[in-house]
Order: structure tokens, then C-alpha cells, then sequence
């Protein structure tokens, strides 16, 4: 089973138990790191930040609402990336990896919309605007659903990594698709408001340096939450196996 | 070739339940239209190229569960899959029948439906153009659904969640040449991505329906 020549390529953590044993030595301190980076952003973001003077106290939302957004659509690529490796090099790790992403992801996105929504109601007035992001936010969030919905539909492990797999590439063409379709459809709407945060002139350093510490915060939860899934997905997959073993046996 | 595409035609119009329900769907969801949301006129006139097209979609949607599994059951498929007849073909083919059978009926029967929610003069001829343009896409797309889902006991439901969003970027450009040909706009914008969307999923999602029958089929 073990490959020795490879070990020195990334392509060893194919190996489940490789990559288990290398995960557990990683996990604490990916949780140390992820913890402290978020408690450290968010209380320098909350408490030591000043208040925005158009904005007052809200605008320190971004620093829950920006790194989710973002980490809603990385973790969406890095299933693309986990599903090609998959469909291309047949490593049962990565379709693993890429389930185990989803539902974190999923979670990122419901985040991102709901400290939007809560940011939307004092600044815009209203919890919802069929505003391009948003929309668009929406349908990802769909995607992810189905995505979901179609792993646990599929009882053979193998055909449901497949068949995901190919879903996602599929999905991420019409994903991109919506995301353009949806800018044609409402255009102007909101847009400065929301395109302020991207351009990162317009964040003053003061509130900039405490959202890349929770970004990173984010950045490393996620690989945490992953890793410790797609353990968890592996584990359960030896038990399956050892069942089946045992009802044979006996 | 044309043997699959005339066979797939006769059971679509011969096996009975097939063929018009999804035209007698789409006049119900109009017919409901104006029930639930009021008869006034120029409310039913600025909705109307949306409804229409929300009701194309949801009838293509409905028929999409037929598509394969009927083929999937008696074992049609597996031969399919081993004859000559590459299954990227096959499934080209099924697409190509399902909008024969679903979305041309619905492109033709739009207008007549259009008199129903008030729909202004001009915005009868891009309605048409916008369903000819768009259907397709519809029936390609549900094909690729329809083969992730074959093989599952109570698919429906799945098959909605997982086809649904890959139309919203056909709805939208649809809807939008509707509508906008509808007001006396320039619909040239729109109706190209339209016309785009259908092409590129004509020719690149049979592939992976191809891809992904397979895998069920293994």
C-alpha cells in the first residue's frame, strides 16, 4: 500500500494513513494559530478600532463578514482543485477533502449573508437588496446545497466522489456564469457601498491590519475544519470497511 | 443517429403522460399567475415575460426525470452504452428529444399564453426568439441532471436542487431579452450571451453528462 519512493512529493498525503498521522501532529497548533489570530483580530477589530464616521459602530462587522465572504468562494475552489486531483489521479484523500469542504463551506457563506443582512438593515435599511453580490452570494450558497445534497443521495463512495466531482467542475462554469448574468441583470444598485471594501485604498490601515489578522484567523480555521473532517471521513470509511470485513468473516 | 432521435419521439408522443403534460404545466402555472398575484393589467403586463419564462423552465424541469429513467429501468440505457453510437451522441440525442418533445411546444404555445397576462404588442416576437434561443439550453443542462441522478431511487427532488441553479444564468439572460423586448428595448446584449450560454452548453455538456451516465452505469 505505502509508496516509499514518493515520500518526499505531496503526493505521498494521498496515503490516508500519511496524511492522518501528518494532520494529528498539525492539528493543535493549527487550532492554537487559528484561535489566536481570530481572538486577536476580532477584539483589536471590536475595541480598538475606531468608529467609522459615516458608519459609526457597524462597520466592524467587516471583520466577520469580509474573511466568511471570502473563504465562502476559496473553499469552492479548493474543491474544484480536490475534485480534479480526484478525477484525475484517483486519490481517495482528496474526494474526501472536497466533501469535507463543503458543508464548511456552506456555513461560511450562510455567515457571510447573515452579518450582511445585519451590517444592510442599519446602513442600507433594508436585511435584503436583490443587489448583484448578494444575489450571487445566494445562488453559491445553492450550489453548495446541491453539491451537499448529492453526497449523502449516493450510497456507493466511489460513484458519488465521481459524480460530485464532475458537479462541481460543472458547477463552477455556471457559478462564474451567474455571477456575470447576475451583474448584467441589476447593475448599479448598491455598488459603491459594497465595492468600497474591495479596493483596499479605501480601508484606512487602522481597520486593514486587524481584518488580514482575522482573515488569516478564517484562512486557518478553514484548513483546521477541513483537515479535521476529512479525518473524521476517512475514519468512518475504515470502520465501513472493517464491518464489511467482519460480516464476511463471520 | 436519427434511428434513437425517432424512437426517443414515438414513446415520448405514444407511452401517453409524456408529451403534453408539460404544455398543460405551463397553462396551469400561467392560468395561477393571475389568481395569486391579482387581474390587474399593467401588473400582469410587466410581469408576464418572467412568468412565462419561469413557467418554460419549470415545465422543462418537470419533464427531466422521464428522460432517462424510463431508458435506466428496462435496461435500454446499458445497450445504448454499448453500441457504436459514442454516448456523448446518446445523450446529444436525448437532449435534442426531450426539446423536440418539451421546448418547442412550449416556444409555440408562448404567445397564445402571452394574450392570457396581458403581454405588450412588441414583446410577443422576443418572447419566442428568447424561448428558441434558451430552451435548448434548458434541455441540454436538465439532460446532464437527469444522467448525475438516474441511478438514485427518489432523485426528483435532487434532480430540482442540483438543475435549478445551473439555470439561473439562462433565466436571467432569457427573461431579460423578454422583458426588455417587451418595454421596446435593445435586446441585442442579452439575446447574444443568451444564444452563447445555449451553444456552449450544446457543446461542451455532453461531455460530462457522457462522463457522469458512465459512472452510473459502471
Amino acid at each position: 500500500m505505502t509508496q516509499p519512493a514518493m515520500n518526499s512529493s505531496l503526493w505521498s498525503y494521498a496515503n490516508p494513513r500519511k496524511f492522518l498521522a501528518t494532520t494529528e501532529r498539525l492539528m493543535p497548533f493549527l487550532w492554537t494559530a487559528a484561535l489566536i489570530c481570530l481572538v486577536t483580530g476580532l477584539v483589536w477589530g471590536f475595541f480598538f478600532t475606531p468608529d467609522d464616521y459615516r458608519q459609526g459602530s457597524t462597520v466592524k462587522i467587516i471583520y466577520l463578514h469580509v474573511p466568511s465572504a471570502l473563504m465562502a468562494i476559496n473553499a469552492w475552489m479548493m474543491m474544484l482543485v480536490a475534485s480534479l486531483i480526484w478525477l484525475v489521479r484517483r486519490h481517495h484523500v482528496s474526494a474526501l477533502a472536497a466533501r469535507a469542504a463543503g458543508p464548511v463551506g456552506a456555513v461560511m457563506t450562510v455567515i457571510a449573508l447573515v452579518t450582511g443582512a445585519i451590517w444592510g438593515q442599519p446602513m442600507w435599511g433594508t436585511w435584503w437588496a436583490w443587489d448583484p453580490r448578494l444575489t450571487s452570494f445566494l445562488i453559491l450558497f445553492l450550489f453548495y446545497l446541491g453539491y451537499i445534497a448529492l453526497w449523502e443521495a449516493i450510497e456507493d463512495p466511489d460513484t458519488a466522489a465521481d459524480l460530485t466531482g464532475v458537479l462541481c467542475l460543472v458547477g463552477s462554469v455556471f457559478a462564474l456564469l451567474s455571477r456575470y448574468a447576475v451583474n448584467f441583470w441589476n447593475q448599479g444598485l448598491h455598488q459603491g457601498a459594497s465595492l468600497s471594501m474591495d479596493a483596499e485604498e479605501n480601508v484606512a490601515d487602522v481597520f486593514y491590519l486587524p481584518l488580514l489578522v482575522c482573515i488569516a484567523g478564517f484562512v486557518l480555521l478553514f484548513i483546521a475544519l477541513v483537515f479535521y473532517r476529512t479525518g473524521t471521513e476517512i475514519r468512518a470509511r475504515r470502520i465501513r470497511a472493517l464491518q464489511a470485513r467482519e460480516r464476511a468473516g463471520a | 443517429m436519427i434511428a434513437l432521435l425517432l424512437r426517443d419521439l414515438r414513446l415520448a408522443v405514444r407511452a401517453g403522460g409524456g408529451f403534453g403534460l408539460g404544455l398543460a404545466f405551463f397553462l396551469i402555472v400561467t392560468v395561477m399567475v393571475p389568481l395569486a398575484v391579482g387581474p390587474q393589467p399593467a401588473l400582469l403586463a410587466s410581469i408576464a415575460p418572467g412568468v412565462l419564462w419561469l413557467g418554460a423552465l419549470l415545465a422543462c424541469l418537470l419533464s427531466l426525470d422521464r428522460l432517462l429513467a424510463l431508458d435506466w429501468e428496462d435496461g435500454s440505457l446499458d445497450l445504448l452504452a454499448t453500441a457504436p453510437l459514442p454516448l456523448e451522441a446518446v445523450v446529444t440525442i436525448k437532449a435534442l428529444a426531450h426539446w423536440i418533445t418539451t421546448g418547442l411546444p412550449l416556444v409555440l404555445a408562448a404567445p397564445a399564453l402571452g394574450v392570457l397576462l396581458n403581454l405588450p404588442g412588441p414583446g410577443y416576437l422576443w418572447l419566442v426568439i428568447s424561448l428558441a434561443a434558451g430552451t435548448p439550453a434548458l434541455s441540454v443542462i436538465g439532460t446532464f441532471g437527469a444522467a448525475l441522478t438516474v441511478g438514485l431511487k427518489r432523485g426528483g427532488l435532487l434532480l430540482s436542487l442540483l438543475v435549478l441553479p445551473l439555470y439561473v444564468p439562462t433565466l436571467i439572460f432569457g427573461a431579460e431579452v423578454a422583458r426588455r423586448g417587451a418595454v421596446g428595448m435593445d435586446t441585442a446584449t442579452p439575446l447574444l450571451m443568451l444564444v452563447g450560454i445555449s451553444a456552449g452548453a450544446l457543446a461542451l455538456l455532453p461531455f460530462a453528462s457522457a462522463a457522469v451516465l458512465r459512472v452510473n452505469l459502471r
